[in-house]
């Protein structure tokens, strides 16, 4: 096996991590915050996408869409916390599940409505269309390039927000005991709100980048918050820390299943077995490792010291 | 003035529903809509479907994304013993429910260890693993689906092929499984898991091995999905991996919560408004799902307990006043 | 026309018919019309509409009604569908079937009933060989006919080596089996991918590595529209010459743009096409709907009017089944891809084509017509069908 395909591919299965992380973090945080299971997360993601590839189509101007993407992703996030979040707080879990998977039929729909069911067009900026010969022979593209360094750039941000910061101090604080912190003044409904607004912005983050190389379309959402959860549940809930060795161990394992799996069993069985079991348990891999986690650290690899 | 008295409205409630389904088949023939046969064999399936997960959401507060994989199981048990020849009813079921019970044995001992969203995902995580698994084996059609060619052999008495037999055996099984699981959840079986779901600490504090306990009414519940999935095999004469599709275990949730959690016949509800409803609106238009979603929301959020805890709260009230 | 409106028209057709009641020529439509693989319904439903509207809502000279069903991309659905059409609405076709495994699991309910069966786009290998029926006859192809087009014009062009890949399910490994059966080269590797995939960067570095003369993929839907952007974006577009099938066409094309520019597709039909019935229709289409056609809306617009020559040849019987299954045989119709004729299988005999994605005078990126692969071409099951009609 060549030495630099090896290297190539686990430079995607970083890059592809890193895109994990982006729709993990704003997941997270919430969910380690407000303890809300928001299924709608996915949501925000593809109304970022749709509202930045819609917003290139018209004006041609990535930095528009960037803006309008982010934009509408907050708006439609800080809309739905006041008319639905606001009384599931309070709820358990379950309800939150139900509620949100709600959402996420009417999302589906209103996008298909607007937008029709076609899927948009989305492509990379010019000046990000090209490729990088990051190892010798084996160009990458820039876009994704530029993809890893904004997802580092997030957690570089998320780190000294929560961590330096008297806003993360307050969220710390929240998670930890949100009763005590609204006994001591602090108005915490106002602080859900930030933070959740926060949250859909970077899932919108996360759509508007996804945009150009993936699919925008109705349900564009699901997959990758499927993905999501599973690299939040192995993180550990409410941890950045967590979302962020978890997304990237997820992108690479899921990655080098894909690229090598197949190819390693052919040596132990015949082609035609392989050609079969390899595609088979490379899309089981990732939870075949989540399961395997939680079997044995049921509460994730780095679950925050909180409640 | 008599005392409200939910208990008996619930028990009215269900004396009625029972009573409307054991007639139903006579009175759309006289209607000359039998049809509707068909359509209500199919809701009584997935009501039992759901019915098995309240056992396990509504009383032992396991939030399982994976219960459409049970009835995938139980479907391909008779689809593949048929693809083999093997057309005995008895055989068939008796199958679906070992195996629907000996893999719901196998994600209970791993994901119970779990709980809350943990749980909720690695239920999720089993059920695509088995879907994706289904899809790539070739042998039973992977996704183009495998045709039964024939019904479930019961005795030559019971000819599933006349559709009026196969809505009673249906309807045999759903009030069965509504007796049992009544007898279950009253039970001293019943009142761990109930106990376990609001304080589990303190379940274990009194001696109950509380992880064991879940773990058989997670087995019991698997392998009432297992027996739905038979019938549903048996209905569609068709079994394909959609079934087991996660959005699928979805749809079952919604049913519990649409007609009630944690009441046995509230799923029955659920499963009536929730067919019902996709079909009307399916009809009226194409983007159906943006009506159904915010429906759902507001379910959640303001009727807590479903479409039973609703009627059978105002058959409180009227009796009372 | 939906469900409601049909009502309403049969209801005043029996109202206001003379001594003997005229017959209403019903026939149920069944396709995907919510979620993403919507946008494939709705080309096939404003075929059929467009059709019908072009008889003036009469089929074969009797008032007609096209009810439509929403298989949600279920096959237990679309059964469910199926049994309603043909028990409470009573139809006498039943068409549209964008999926093989929907067509797969209402194929015995239907042709039990004595209902005539048309698949408008699915052509499983079963129904073309063992499992076909006189009552059931397609309008599209066998699923393994496209890529086994592309197979031999890949041959024909001696590109010596190839990279395959397609998603893992039944229909991608039978557009591999299809291809294989007539590609003669060298096959580098055979992939199967994840279905419903979005990154596909893992699988372009290992064609990088691999280097192929060619890659064929089948990637339908969304699938393709990501793996064809990411294909583009890695460099990869000019160097590595891209064929595909069912990947990148009306439906994806748009979202797809440039990243397909220079790409090669095989198929049946294009818009481009020139005789007579194909220019109208593609002309009063992107008049009515503003866009171009797609093949699943030219194969649902030649069953409609199939199903019209075939009540027209009866004069109006529909109770003379065996009348409508001869005529429906000869196909008597003037159809969007040409020539039209039945194989023994009750599928058609038809040319294949070579197209080139390039750019439209408007900006887009569309097929163009290059070459003729298969003149008169028959699926590889036809023998397989021992039915005598």
């Amino acid at each position: 096996m060549d030495p630099l395909l090896v290297l190539a591919q686990a430079l995607n299965g970083i890059q592809f991590g890193v895109m994990l992380f982006l729709m993990a973090a704003g997941l997270t945080l919430v969910f380690g915050i407000m303890n809300l299971i928001n299924l709608a997360h996915g949501s925000f993601y593809m109304v970022g996408a749709y509202a930045a590839a819609a917003t290139f189509q018209t004006t041609g101007s990535f930095l528009a869409a960037s803006i309008a993407g982010i934009g509408a992703g907050a708006a439609v996030g800080l809309a739905v916390e006041i008319a639905v979040f606001r009384r599931l707080y309070a709820r358990d879990h379950l309800d939150q599940v139900l509620a949100t998977f709600g959402l996420i039929l009417f999302f589906n729909e209103m996008v298909r409505i607007i937008w029709g069911s076609t899927a948009l067009y989305a492509t990379v900026p010019a000046f990000l269309a090209g490729q990088v010969e990051i190892l010798p022979g084996a160009p990458y593209p820039a876009y994704r390039l530029a993809i890893i360094a904004v997802g580092l750039a997030v957690a570089a941000l998320l780190y000294l927000l929560v961590g330096k910061t008297r806003l993360g101090m307050l969220i710390r604080a929240g998670a930890a005991d949100r009763v005590m912190l609204g006994a001591l003044g602090v108005n915490v409904k106002i602080l859900y709100t930030l933070v959740f607004g926060l949250g859909a912005a970077l899932a919108a983050l996360a759509g508007l980048m996804a945009g150009p190389i993936f699919t925008v379309e109705a349900g564009m959402g699901e997959n990758v918050l499927i993905l999501a959860f599973v690299v939040i549940v192995i993180g550990g809930i409410g941890s950045i820390r967590g979302a962020f060795v978890a997304a990237l161990l997820v992108g690479f394992v899921d990655t080098m299943g894909r690229a090598f799996l197949r190819p390693l069993l052919a040596t132990v069985m015949t082609n035609a077995a392989a050609d079969n079991a390899g595609p088979a348990l490379a899309s089981m891999l990732i939870y075949l490792m989540m399961a395997a986690v939680l079997f044995f650290r049921p509460r994730g690899l780095f679950p925050p010291r909180t409640r | 003035m008599p005392p409200d008295n939910p208990v008996s409205a619930r028990g009215l409630i269900t004396f009625a529903v029972i009573v409307v389904l054991a007639l139903l088949p006579p009175a759309t023939a006289a209607l000359g809509i039998g049809f509707y046969v068909d359509i209500f064999t199919r809701i009584m399936i997935f009501a039992i479907a759901a019915l098995s997960l309240d056992i396990i959401l509504g009383y032992g507060g396991m939030v399982s994304f994976g219960h459409a994989a049970f009835l995938g199981i139980g479907a391909y048990s008779v689809g593949i013993l048929a693809f083999y020849g093997v057309d005995n009813g008895f055989l068939q079921f008796g199958v679906a429910i070992l195996a629907s019970a000996v893999v719901a044995l196998f994600i209970g001992f791993v994901s119970l260890r779990t709980s809350g969203i943990y749980f909720i995902m690695i239920t999720l995580a089993f059920a695509q693993m088995i879907y994706f698994l289904s899809i790539s084996i070739n042998t039973y059609g992977g996704d183009n689906g495998l045709n039964i060619d024939r019904h479930s052999e019961f005795t030559r008495f019971i000819d599933l092929n006349d559709a009026n037999t196969l809505y009673y055996l249906v309807f045999a099984v759903l009030v069965l499984f509504l007796l049992l699981g009544r007898r279950l959840v009253a039970s001293r079986f019943g009142m761990v898991i109930r106990g376990a779901k609001s304080n589990e600490r303190r379940m274990e504090a009194v001696g109950f091995p509380v992880l064991r306990y879940r773990l058989a009414a997670f087995v019991i519940a698997g392998a009432m999905g297992g027996v739905a999935g038979a019938l549903l095999a048996n209905q569609d004469l068709f079994v394909s991996p959609s079934i087991m599709q996660w959005t699928r275990s979805g749809e079952i949730l919604m049913m519990v919560i649409l007609g009630g959690m944690g009441t046995l016949v509230g799923p029955i509800f659920g499963a009536v408004v929730f067919l019902v409803l996709e079909t009307a609106l399916s009809d009226v238009t194409g983007h159906w799902q943006a009506i159904m979603g915010p429906i759902l929301v507001l379910v959640v959020l303001f009727a807590r307990d479903g479409i039973f805890g609703l009627l059978s709260h105002r058959c409180a009230e009227s009796r009372r006043g | 026309m939906n469900k409601r409106l049909a009502a309403v028209v049969a209801a005043f057709v029996l109202a206001a018919s003379p001594a003997f009641a005229a017959d209403t020529v019903k026939i149920g439509f069944i396709t995907t019309l919510s979620g993403p693989a919507g946008i494939i319904g709705k080309h096939m439903k404003d075929a059929a509409d467009l059709a019908l509207k072009e008889l003036h809502g009469k089929i074969g000279g009797l008032n007609a009604a096209i009810v439509y069903g929403d298989d949600q991309f279920k096959p237990d659905v679309g059964r469910q569908v199926a049994e309603e059409m043909l028990k409470r609405d009573q139809v006498n076709f039943i068409t549209g079937i964008i999926w093989s495994n929907v067509l797969l699991a209402i194929r015995q309910p239907v042709l039990r009933s004595g209902a005539i069966l048309i698949s408008a786009n699915a052509g499983p290998h079963e129904l073309a060989g063992p499992l076909c029926a006189p009552n059931f006859f397609s309008t599209s192809w066998q699923n393994d006919e496209t890529p086994e087009a592309m197979g031999q014009y890949m041959t024909q062009h001696k590109i010596s080596d190839v990279y395959l890949m397609a998603p893992n399910y039944a229909a991608g490994h039978d557009m591999i089996t299809g291809f294989k059966r007539y590609f003669k080269g060298k096959v580098v590797a055979e992939v199967y991918t994840n279905l419903g995939q979005s990154d596909y960067q893992a699988e372009i570095s290992n064609i990088r590595a691999a280097k192929p003369k060619a890659v064929f993929v089948f990637l339908p839907g969304g699938m393709g529209i990501q793996f064809l952007k990411q294909y583009a974006q890695s460099g990869l577009r000019g160097q590595i010459p891209l064929y595909s099938v069912f990947t990148a066409d009306e439906t994806t094309l748009p979202a797809i743009g440039g990243a397909a520019d220079g790409n090669y597709e095989a198929g049946f039909w294009n818009y481009d096409f020139d005789n007579a019935a194909n220019k109208k229709f593609v002309a009063d289409f992107r008049r009515d709907y503003g866009y171009i056609p797609s093949y699943y809306a030219a194969q649902s617009y030649d069953a409609i009017k199939l199903i019209d020559s075939a009540v027209r040849a009866v004069h109006g019987n529909l109770k003379d089944a065996k009348g409508i299954i001869a005529a429906m045989n000869k196909a008597d119709f003037a159809s969007i891809r040409g020539p039209f004729r039945y194989n023994t299988n009750h599928f058609p005999i038809e040319n294949f084509y070579l197209f080139k994605i390039v750019k439209t005078p408007d900006g887009g990126y569309a097929r163009k017509t290059e070459s003729v692969i298969f003149r008169d071409h028959k699926d590889a099951y036809y023998s397989e069908c021992h039915m005598t009609m």
